[in-house]
C-alpha cells in the first residue's frame, strides 16, 4: 500500500471493530516509510485495550505517543493529557488519533475539531467490521458513523474494512464481507482507503493492509 | 462460520440474555462489566424491552425482585463491590423462591479493589452472597461461547428450580473478544402458577414474601428449598475433563484460570508430566464426584485461581483431602502464566 497520508489521520468506529489495532499499524507504517509520526490515544470509554499495549513497539519505531497517565491501570478516569494539543499546534510532525469507541468515545474529540478542521488537512476514517454483532450491515454502521460525526464534530473521509473475527479469521471470512464494504463506500460515497487483514493472511488477499496483532490474549 | 459474530464477553452476555426472552434489564454502571449495561440501553427500546439504570445496585436488584415475583426473565449484571450492595436484594430473591439472573464480572478486592481481572468473589458466589440459607446455581464461563449458552442456560435452570442463578464471570472474559455463534431457537420456558400476574378474579392470590412468621414454618420452608437443592446437586452438575484418563496429577481451575491452566497442561504433557485438568462449569454445585473419583488415582492436585484460594477449599471437601490439594495463584487483578502454572506443576511432581 502506498503511504501519502494527509496530516492527521483519524480512526474513529463502533468500539471494538479494531481502531486501536490499525491505528498503531498504521503510524509504524509511517514511521517505516520515514514519516515522523505521533500516536495519540483519545480513548476516554474503555480502560482496557489501549494504543499504551503497544508502547514499546511503538518506542522501538520511533512513533512518539501520547497517552493517558492513566491508561491501563486501576485508575479509571476518563482522563486527557495536556500535550495533546501538541498535535494540533505542531505541524512539523504528522499525527494518527486513536478515538474511543462509538459516539461516547468520538465526543473527547470536540476538543481538537476545530483547530483540525481550520487545518484542513485530515483524513477521518471509518473502521468498519460487519462481524461485530450491532454493526453487522452498512445501515447499521452508517447510524454509528452520523453518531460520531455528530459527537466529534468531524465528517468522516474514508473507510477501512476490518471485517474480523478475532484469531478465527480466514481470507474467506474477509472475502465474505467485501460486498457489505462496497455498499458502505456506495451509500455514503466515501473511499474504501484499505482492507485490513492478519499479516499471516495477505498473501492470500489480493490487496491488503497486513496487521500485526497488537497483543495476544491467553 | 457463517453465523459467527465477534463479541465482547460483556455483549455475549447481553444477546444471549435477551435471546433468552428477557426484556426487563436493572443495572448501574461498574467496570469491568458496563458494555452489558451499554448493549442493553441500545437494544432494549428496540425490541421493546426494558433497560433501567437505576439510581443504586441496591434499587437494581429489589427492581429485578419485582420483576421475577411478576413472573418475567430478569436480569442485572456488576462487578465485585456491586454484587456486595446487591447481596441483600439477593438474599430476598433466593428466600421468596423466584428465579432471575445476576452476573458479577469480577475485579480484583476486597474493597474497590482494582478494575482488573479476579476470582475472589467465589466464596461471595458459592456461599449464597447474602444472608441466609440458600445458594445460587454458579456458572463459570471460560470462553464468550459459553458467556452465551450459559447465560441461556441460567435462565432455564433459574426458572425450573424458582431460583437465582448466577454468571460468575471476571473482567477478561468481559472484555475479551472472541467469535460467537448465537443460541438459536427457543428458550425452554416454565409454566409460573405462582407469579404475581393478576388473579383476574379466577383465582387466589399469590404472595411473594420471604419473611415468616412462624418458626415451624420458616424452618419448613428451609428443608424444602435445601430437597432441592440436593437434586440439583445430582442433576444439574457440569464440568469439563481433560486429559484425565492417565492423569497421575490434576489441575482443577475454573474461567480464565482454566484458560491458562490448559495451556499449562499441555506444556506439561509435551514434557512427559501425566496430568489432567477437571475444569469445572457449575461452581455450586460443584463437581465433587469427578474429583472424589480422580482422588482414588491421582498422586496431588493442584488448585489454580485468581484468588489467595477459595476454591481450594472446595477441592479438599470434594477429595476429603486424600491426596494433597496444592495452590497456584495470583491476587489483586494479577492473571498467572501458563508458565508459572507449569512451574507449579513441576513442583508438585516433585513432590513440593
Amino acid at each position: 500500500m502506498k503511504m501519502n497520508p494527509k496530516r492527521v489521520t483519524l480512526f474513529a468506529g463502533h468500539y471494538g471493530s479494531g481502531k486501536t489495532n490499525i491505528a498503531v499499524n498504521y503510524a509504524l507504517k509511517m514511521a517505516e516509510a520515514g514519516l515522523p509520526v505521533t500516536i495519540a490515544d483519545l480513548d476516554i470509554v474503555n480502560p482496557y485495550f489501549r494504543t499504551k499495549d503497544s508502547a514499546e513497539d511503538l518506542a522501538r519505531a520511533g512513533v512518539a505517543l501520547i497517552s493517558s497517565a492513566y491508561a491501563n491501570t486501576n485508575v479509571d478516569l476518563p482522563a486527557l493529557p495536556a500535550e495533546l494539543y501538541a498535535l494540533t499546534q505542531n505541524r512539523d510532525r504528522y499525527a494518527v488519533l486513536d478515538v474511543g469507541g462509538d459516539d461516547r468515545g468520538a465526543l473527547a474529540l470536540g476538543r481538537y475539531t476545530p483547530a483540525i478542521l481550520e487545518e484542513g488537512n485530515y483524513e477521518m476514517i471509518f473502521v468498519a467490521n460487519f462481524y461485530r454483532p450491532l454493526t453487522p450491515t452498512a445501515e447499521d454502521a452508517i447510524e454509528v458513523m452520523r453518531e460520531i460525526e455528530t459527537a466529534g464534530g468531524i465528517p468522516f473521509t474514508a473507510i477501512v474494512h476490518n471485517s474480523n473475527l478475532g484469531e478465527e479469521t480466514t481470507a474467506q471470512d474477509i472475502l465474505a464481507k467485501e460486498a457489505e464494504a462496497g455498499r458502505l463506500s456506495a451509500l455514503t460515497g466515501l473511499p474504501i482507503l484499505f482492507t485490513a487483514a492478519p499479516v499471516s493472511l495477505a498473501p492470500s488477499l489480493s490487496e491488503s493492509f497486513p496487521l500485526v496483532l497488537q497483543k495476544k490474549i491467553t | 462460520m457463517a453465523n459467527k459474530v465477534l463479541m465482547k464477553g460483556n455483549e455475549a452476555i447481553a444477546e444471549a440474555a435477551i435471546l433468552a426472552g428477557c426484556r426487563h434489564y436493572f443495572g448501574y454502571p461498574i467496570t469491568p462489566q458496563t458494555e452489558i449495561a451499554a448493549y442493553m440501553a441500545k437494544r432494549m427500546p428496540k425490541i421493546g424491552g426494558v433497560f433501567l439504570q437505576a439510581e443504586s445496585e441496591v434499587s437494581a436488584i429489589n427492581m429485578v425482585y419485582g420483576v421475577a415475583g411478576a413472573g418475567f426473565r430478569v436480569m442485572t449484571s456488576s462487578s465485585s463491590p456491586g454484587i456486595s450492595l446487591k447481596a441483600e436484594g439477593i438474599s430476598y430473591i433466593a428466600g421468596s423462591d423466584l428465579p432471575a439472573l445476576i452476573v458479577n464480572v469480577q475485579r480484583g478486592g476486597p474493597g474497590l479493589g482494582g478494575i482488573q481481572p479476579s476470582q475472589s468473589d467465589y466464596f461471595q458466589a458459592t456461599r449464597g452472597g447474602g444472608h441466609g440459607d440458600y445458594h445460587l446455581l454458579v456458572y463459570a464461563p471460560a470462553s464468550v461461547q459459553e458467556m452465551a449458552d450459559l447465560t441461556v442456560l441460567g435462565f432455564e435452570k433459574a426458572d425450573e428450580y424458582r431460583m437465582p442463578a448466577m454468571i460468575l464471570a471476571d473482567g477478561t472474559m468481559g472484555q475479551m473478544m472472541e467469535p460467537v455463534e448465537l443460541p438459536s431457537g427457543e428458550s425452554k420456558t416454565f409454566e409460573k402458577p405462582w407469579a404475581l400476574s393478576g388473579t383476574k378474579c379466577e383465582r387466589p392470590h399469590n404472595v411473594v414474601n420471604s419473611l415468616y412468621l412462624k418458626p415451624e414454618k420458616l424452618e419448613e420452608v428451609n428443608f424444602a428449598r435445601y430437597e432441592r437443592y440436593r437434586k440439583i446437586e445430582e442433576t444439574e452438575t457440569m464440568y469439563e475433563s481433560y486429559l484425565m484418563e492417565d492423569a497421575e496429577y490434576c489441575v482443577v481451575a475454573f474461567g480464565i484460570a482454566a484458560r491458562v491452566a490448559k495451556n499449562a497442561v499441555i506444556a506439561a504433557r509435551a514434557k512427559g508430566i501425566r496430568v489432567g485438568m477437571i475444569r469445572p462449569i457449575t461452581l455450586w454445585p460443584f463437581p465433587k464426584a469427578p474429583l472424589a473419583e480422580a482422588a482414588k488415582t491421582v498422586k496431588a492436585f493442584l488448585s489454580v485461581e485468581l484468588s489467595m484460594g477459595q476454591m481450594i477449599e472446595d477441592v479438599e471437601l470434594a477429595t476429603r483431602s486424600q491426596k494433597p490439594v496444592l495452590l497456584c495463584n495470583r491476587a489483586g487483578g494479577m492473571i498467572p502464566t501458563p508458565e508459572e502454572v507449569l512451574g507449579a506443576i513441576e513442583n508438585m511432581t516433585k513432590g513440593v
